[in-house]
């Protein structure tokens, strides 16, 4: 049953219940000591035009073992903020400012040869795209030993043994076999395995997740689900998961960060995201997805967002044109609210 | 059941190309038999590679089939002269997947949506420009966007543009090949709705191809679902809402993960992947990944196509 938007989002009930103030600090606050903690983080692109805004001061705290789920459509800025936290974004034409503290370390300005030990050692990265991750002029093997030798400094031997157990680790079948082979001789889902074995090889204390499963059918997607979760709970990973689908959101994040034209709208514990979602963006959302469920009429209608991201977004807040509950006050910049604990939004609905 | 289009044991084999001539056989759609009634919406459902878009353009006669038929409105698609097939092709209309790649860059908005009307020779200059105002109208776009060209567009727009077109010459059926994969959840939502709308609105039917279930549900009356070329079940959504379902089917509704975070997510992982389409496994082509098959029956003979329920078919020796 589909609810109406002021009834999802239950104003009057939230407004009581908050301690409804203007959050001096951005990030949930954890009893753990964050791993990764991302402040202000903006990117500015030259381009031909002018330049362009693709994230927008973002700011979270990823604690160890953790998982957040960073969500929004596409353009919103979910892989670009991913790309400025490995620092793989070339600059210029990318303008990154903000700080991104991991273990205690500025990454925004340490030394290159730092950042390439970090890289791939403490933060490791899997793409969407597993046939282009992957290069396919080596063999599987030869990929995965590759980061053992740099930053393991094993010797061939020593890390082609230990690319088999990789590869053996993350359910590929036969592996001391097939390390042999090329990318191009594996099934989608096989190439996605081999990724999370390069990317966990050196036992990594982050994972970013880029669309880890989009290219992949959904029995496939599944098996790399559910992969993940063991591996997860095994190496005490964690993990920024980027997508777009709310389902895997909702069964992979410890936390939700909803991205809108790379502005960071929305944040909370995933349970209470999916329960009592703030923004009026993320509520649309939630409504968009269709429901895998047979009990109702067939086309029944979605209560979907009106409009489309607009290539100029509108000053204030950046929703407004779409919103359905927009009003004066709007066209200032909304502020960031937090309604309950760890549950914040940026909207003026809630101030 | 006077349905609108048909198909009978209906196969697909293509020959490929080996390094010494002839190399194997690829049968993308093998034995599929469906009935489609005028205004449902049978949502085909499968894995990537399945045939879903093969047996796609079998129901547009752009393919020829192998084996057996395909019938839409009483005439087999393969045996008509090409004359006709022209005039039935106006009642039989596509969507396609990618918004980007299947509109001419180089044509306007106005120009892609009369073209259907200069092939089939249909009105004058002034009333063809009409019918794409309706047209855009009718998708939610603005009769001012018909000079714009498709890059000026985004993704759902374009995908409107798309639907546009397949409307224009008032078809009865539209083949829908995954309509919406490529477009953002906020713009699926408006894009189904307006497929929905439309519908009602001129009594369409559709064949509508998606490889997501979510999407599936949301707008199809009936369900077949695909693997390997074949159809291992079809269902109304009464049947799929309560029946058990072939364990292909269970597997696949719960291998989704729902924007539910109560709900735990442990699907039953099926092992492997699907079989080639070059190498399909004898006896049922699901058996080596079903929990279910310890039967020596599931390796060794097909299942059959049967009825199991009022609107309720399965290829399973044990459902």
């Amino acid at each position: 049953m589909r609810r109406t938007l002021r009834e999802t989002l239950n104003l009057e009930l939230i407004k009581e219940n908050s301690l409804s103030h203007r959050a001096d600090n951005l990030a949930v606050k954890t009893d753990a000591a964050p791993l990764l903690a991302v402040r202000d983080l903006t990117v500015n692109f030259d381009a031909a035009r002018g330049q362009v805004r693709a994230v927008a001061g973002v700011s979270f705290d990823l604690a160890p073992g953790e998982t957040l789920g960073l969500v929004g459509e596409s353009g919103c800025g979910k892989t670009v903020t991913a790309l400025a936290i490995l620092r793989l974004l070339q600059s210029p034409p990318a303008e990154v400012s903000g700080a991104i503290r991991f273990l205690g370390e500025d990454l925004t300005v340490c030394p290159e040869t730092r950042m390439r030990q970090i890289r791939g050692d403490r933060i490791a990265m899997v793409f969407q795209e597993p046939m282009t991750a992957l290069n396919p002029v080596l063999t599987i093997g030869e990929q995965v030993a590759e980061a053992l030798r740099l930053h393991r400094g094993l010797s061939h031997p020593e890390a082609w043994v230990e690319a088999a157990a990789a590869l053996t680790r993350v359910g590929f079948p036969d592996a001391p076999h097939r390390l042999g082979q090329y990318p191009h001789q594996l099934s989608g889902g096989l190439r996605q395995r081999a990724l999370m074995a390069m990317a966990l090889a050196c036992d990594p204390d982050l994972l970013i997740a880029d669309e880890p499963t989009t290219a992949l059918d959904v029995t496939i997607q599944a098996q790399i689900l559910a992969l993940l979760a063991r591996l997860k709970a095994e190496l005490g990973l964690a993990v920024l998961f980027i997508t777009h689908n709310l389902g895997i959101v909702a069964q992979t994040a410890d936390r939700v960060a909803v991205m809108y034209a790379g502005l960071m709208v929305e944040q909370a514990p995933t349970g209470e995201l999916f329960r009592r979602p703030g923004h009026p963006y993320t509520v649309g959302l939630l409504n968009s997805v269709p429901r895998l469920d047979f009990s109702h009429p067939p086309g029944e209608i979605l209560s979907a967002i009106a409009g489309h991201l607009p290539a100029a977004p509108p000053s204030g807040c950046l929703f407004r044109d779409r919103c359905p509950l927009a009003h004066g006050r709007c066209r200032e910049e909304p502020p960031w609210v937090e309604v309950s604990p760890g549950h914040s939004v940026r909207c003026w609905n809630y101030v | 059941m006077s349905e609108l289009l048909s198909a009978q044991d209906l196969s697909c084999y293509f020959r490929l190309a080996g390094a010494w001539g002839k190399g194997p056989v690829l049968k993308a759609v093998d034995g599929v038999s469906f009935a489609l009634a005028p205004g449902e919406t049978l949502g085909l459902v499968g894995e990537s590679g399945c045939g879903k878009s093969t047996l796609g353009r079998l129901a547009l006669a752009l393919l020829p089939p192998t084996a057996g038929r395909i019938v839409f409105a009483g005439e087999d698609l393969a045996r008509v002269s090409r004359q006709h097939l022209k005039e039935l092709r106006r009642q039989i209309q596509i969507i396609f997947q990618d918004p980007y790649s299947s509109l001419n860059p180089r044509m306007t908005a106005g120009q892609i949506l009369e073209e259907p009307f200069v092939i089939h020779n249909l009105g004058t200059r002034p009333e063809r420009r009409a019918w794409v105002e309706e047209l855009l109208t009718e998708v939610g776009l603005t009769s001012e966007v018909a000079g714009r060209y498709p890059h000026e567009f985004s993704g759902g727009q374009r995908q409107r543009l798309g639907i546009a077109r397949a409307l224009a010459l008032k078809p009865r059926l539209i083949i829908a090949d995954e309509p919406v994969s490529a477009l953002d959840v906020s713009i699926q939502a408006q894009i189904l709705n307006l497929l929905a709308e439309l519908q009602q609105r001129h009594g369409l039917t559709y064949l509508f191809i998606s490889h997501d279930l979510g999407v599936i549900s949301q707008i199809s009356s009936r369900v077949a679902v695909m693997y390997v070329g074949r159809l291992l079940e079809m269902a109304s959504r009464e049947v799929l809402a309560a029946a058990r379902l072939h364990p292909y089917t269970e597997a696949l509704l719960a291998a989704v993960p729902r924007p539910t975070p109560e709900r735990t997510f442990n699907p039953p992982v099926l092992k492997g992947e699907p079989p080639s389409p070059v190498n399909v496994p004898p006896g049922c082509p699901f058996h080596p990944r079903c929990p279910e098959a310890q039967f020596p029956l599931c390796r060794e003979s097909v299942p059959p196509w049967r009825e199991t329920a009022p609107d309720h078919r399965v290829a399973c020796h044990f459902r």
